[in-house]
């Protein structure tokens, strides 16, 4: 009963004041708003990076040729990594179960064209049909090159989403024929869009054989990078050891410590940029939580405004038997109502807002932020407007009823 | 209806107000007023303090200037202000040993106020505020609208139950003062020129009442300067500089008001 004339009196005495009170909700408001947006980027963003992890196939491993020793060695002296270390590997992966495929890769650059269109791909890739799997890129239209394509040499290519729909728009590229650095490929498959987190687009790429694009373009040297699938998420750091220990032999090197390769495991290079994206999202965090202080202050503010006008009323009701807690209880019911008006509407406002993609980032809400940024606006509301609240209450009766 | 109005307290021998060297100050050392003083001893020069008995069913007049000490008196006695020394004793309880909590309570249970300046809640109606002391005595909604529509009702306002002060007129706005005084039978109905601010038909109408309810058993305190409004006591107490100087009695203490004497209703 009394709860409910409480309730009923802060109503009445927020109504009292509609401007005063809505800009103080709009304080509470913006600050539990930008508490969920801001962490929903946040999470957005490292969202997108654990999606590009998944895409990039989180068993490959990459070998490439450089000292892990970094600059003691002359550039000279480092030997690169060839197509007879991908194929002393692919030996070794029929004994290993660690290994489950090698695909030796180079990548260059060219110009596309088709008929009268001209397009310079992202990348040229010369590989493995093994590439497909580890790399984890999916042909959707069309099909795959095979190993038969790869020993003889076949001009054919396979086109990233991104480059297909460049050059041939809403034409069908599958059985036409494009012509690269000179040299004409027919295309037999499109790749399925992954769709780009970073700055490179994943999908603007031709992927050709091996033996074709080093005939075409770089010659039949050195690879860039030789790509390896391990059998399972498990055995990555197996896999990892066994590249290690068959290439030394290789390279005929002794010392693991002179080692004139590199193996990166994409995995790991992702999960080091995912604690990045977790520090940018502690730090949104922390400027939309001092936004919410400053909501909960303006509550203070307002609530030590309210208490100073209605000094006489609280004298009144003091005269007319009101027990302190009453008081208290009344304007701590107004605090916090405003604190929950205004934080029910954040959310409301957060939610809304997270429909909307910022800054090329699509938000993701963490359910976790919602209950916390409403819950910690309402404490605040209660821890702000005490210290009000309390004043009211112990005002002595004689002096609120003095009160001009 | 009207016994919840008119619930008379069993005689007692007790006064309801009982005040024993009572002094009030403010301020330290040379700079201290006195503003209640009573008497100074005759050996030391010190202020002696006021006493007073005010016996159930009287209805007593506190005339003196501006500056006599008769607000104070008035705060004192409506346990808004603490004196200085002196004891102060409302029905029989020494309101000394009281802490805030229990000060509240016997505002609400034993004390209805009527203000100069009216002093209704703004932006609340007559039903609301008369509901107030018993909603913060803590009763029952039903039971809280049925009695202040009671006390409305007797004070003629039964039908501006809805209305709120800026819609009602001064004298409109006292008489809700007085339902909301009266509406938790308080020991004591403490009035502080409740008709300063009236004009002469609404000053009659407040004074009507106030002598109604007295002819009821209602004890009542009224503090003014004016004698038309003194007349209307039974005693008549002058304070001058914290001091009471005179005491006048005008009709015997369990006789109608003097007021309703005059009209011929009988005791």
């Amino acid at each position: 009963m009394i709860l409910w004339q409480t309730l009923r009196f802060a109503v009445g005495g927020l109504a009292a004041n509609k401007v005063r009170s809505a800009l103080t909700m709009l304080g509470v408001l913006i600050g539990v708003a930008s508490v969920i947006l801001l962490l929903a980027v946040g999470n957005g963003s490292s969202v997108a990076v654990k999606d590009s992890i998944t895409s990039l196939g989180t068993n490959s491993l990459t070998v490439s040729s450089g000292s892990a020793a970094g600059g003691a060695r002359a550039a000279s002296s480092v030997k690169k990594l060839t197509v007879a270390d991908a194929k002393a590997l692919a030996t070794d992966a029929g004994a290993s179960t660690a290994i489950k495929s090698v695909a030796p890769v180079v990548t260059t650059s060219g110009t596309a064209l088709y008929g009268n269109v001209s397009y310079s791909p992202g990348s040229i890739v010369g590989t493995y049909p093994a590439y497909f799997e580890t790399a984890n890129q999916k042909v959707v239209k069309g099909e795959y090159f095979t190993d038969d394509d790869v020993l003889g040499s076949r001009k054919v290519a396979v086109l990233g989403a991104t480059t297909a729909k460049q050059l041939f728009d809403t034409e069908d590229p599958v059985g036409k024929r494009i012509v690269l650095g000179g040299t004409p490929f027919t295309v037999v498959g499109v790749l399925q869009a992954k769709g780009g987190s970073g700055f490179t687009d994943p999908d603007d790429v031709v992927i050709a054989p091996l033996p074709t694009v080093q005939n075409a373009f770089t010659g039949f040297g050195a690879v860039n990078q030789i790509l390896v699938q391990a059998a399972s998420a498990d055995t990555t750091t197996a896999a990892q050891s066994e590249i290690t220990r068959v290439l030394l032999a290789a390279h005929a090197i002794a010392d693991p410590g002179k080692a004139d390769f590199r193996i990166t495991n994409q995995a790991s290079l992702l999960t080091a940029r995912e604690s990045t994206t977790k520090t940018f999202t502690v730090l949104l965090g922390a400027v939309a939580a001092i936004s919410l202080l400053v909501g909960g202050i303006g509550i203070t503010n307002i609530m030590l405004v309210t208490v100073t006008e209605r000094t006489r009323e609280i004298g009144i009701r003091k005269a007319l038997g009101a027990p302190r807690a009453v008081i208290l209880g009344q304007f701590l019911t107004e605090s916090t109502l405003l604190s929950v008006i205004g934080a029910g509407l954040g959310v409301a406002a957060g939610m809304a807002g997270s429909h909307f993609s910022i800054v090329g980032i699509k938000p993701v809400i963490i359910p976790e932020s919602v209950l916390g940024a409403f819950g910690i606006a309402v404490a605040i509301g209660l821890f702000f407007g005490s210290y009000p609240a309390n004043r009211a209450a112990s005002l002595r009766p004689i002096d609120a009823l003095r009160h001009e | 209806m009207r016994h919840v109005i008119d619930k008379r307290v069993p005689e007692t021998p007790v006064p309801v107000i009982r005040i024993r060297r009572l002094t009030k100050s403010y301020g330290h050392g040379d700079a201290t007023v006195h503003a209640l003083r009573g008497p100074d001893d005759p050996e030391t020069g010190e202020p002696q303090g006021v006493g007073l008995d005010i016996e159930q069913g009287d209805f007593v007049a506190v005339m003196g200037s501006s500056g006599s000490g008769k607000s104070t008196l008035m705060n004192i006695l409506g346990c808004l202000d603490v004196p200085t020394s002196g004891r102060y004793l409302l029905d029989g309880v020494d309101v000394g040993h009281l802490d805030e909590q229990q000060l509240s309570l016997v505002r609400n249970r034993k004390i209805g106020f009527v203000f100069q300046s009216f002093n209704l809640i703004p932006r609340t109606t007559a039903l609301a505020q008369v509901e107030l002391p018993l909603a913060y005595a803590g009763v029952r909604a039903a039971e809280r609208r049925r009695r202040a529509l009671a006390a409305l009702s007797l004070v003629g306002l039964g039908e501006r139950a809805g209305h709120k002060p800026n819609e009602l007129s001064g004298g409109q706005q006292q008489r809700v003062a007085v339902a909301r005084a009266l509406v938790t039978a308080p020991a004591m109905l403490l009035a502080d020129e409740p008709t300063g601010n009236l004009d002469s038909r609404s000053t009659e109408e407040v004074l009507a009442l106030i002598d109604g309810l007295n002819a009821t058993g209602r004890t009542v305190v009224l503090i003014t300067h004016e004698d038309e409004v003194a007349r209307h006591a039974k005693r008549v107490l002058r304070l001058v500089d914290g001091q009471i100087v005179s005491d006048l009695r005008q009709a015997p203490v369990d006789g109608p008001p003097p007021a309703l004497h005059d009209l011929g209703v009988p005791a």
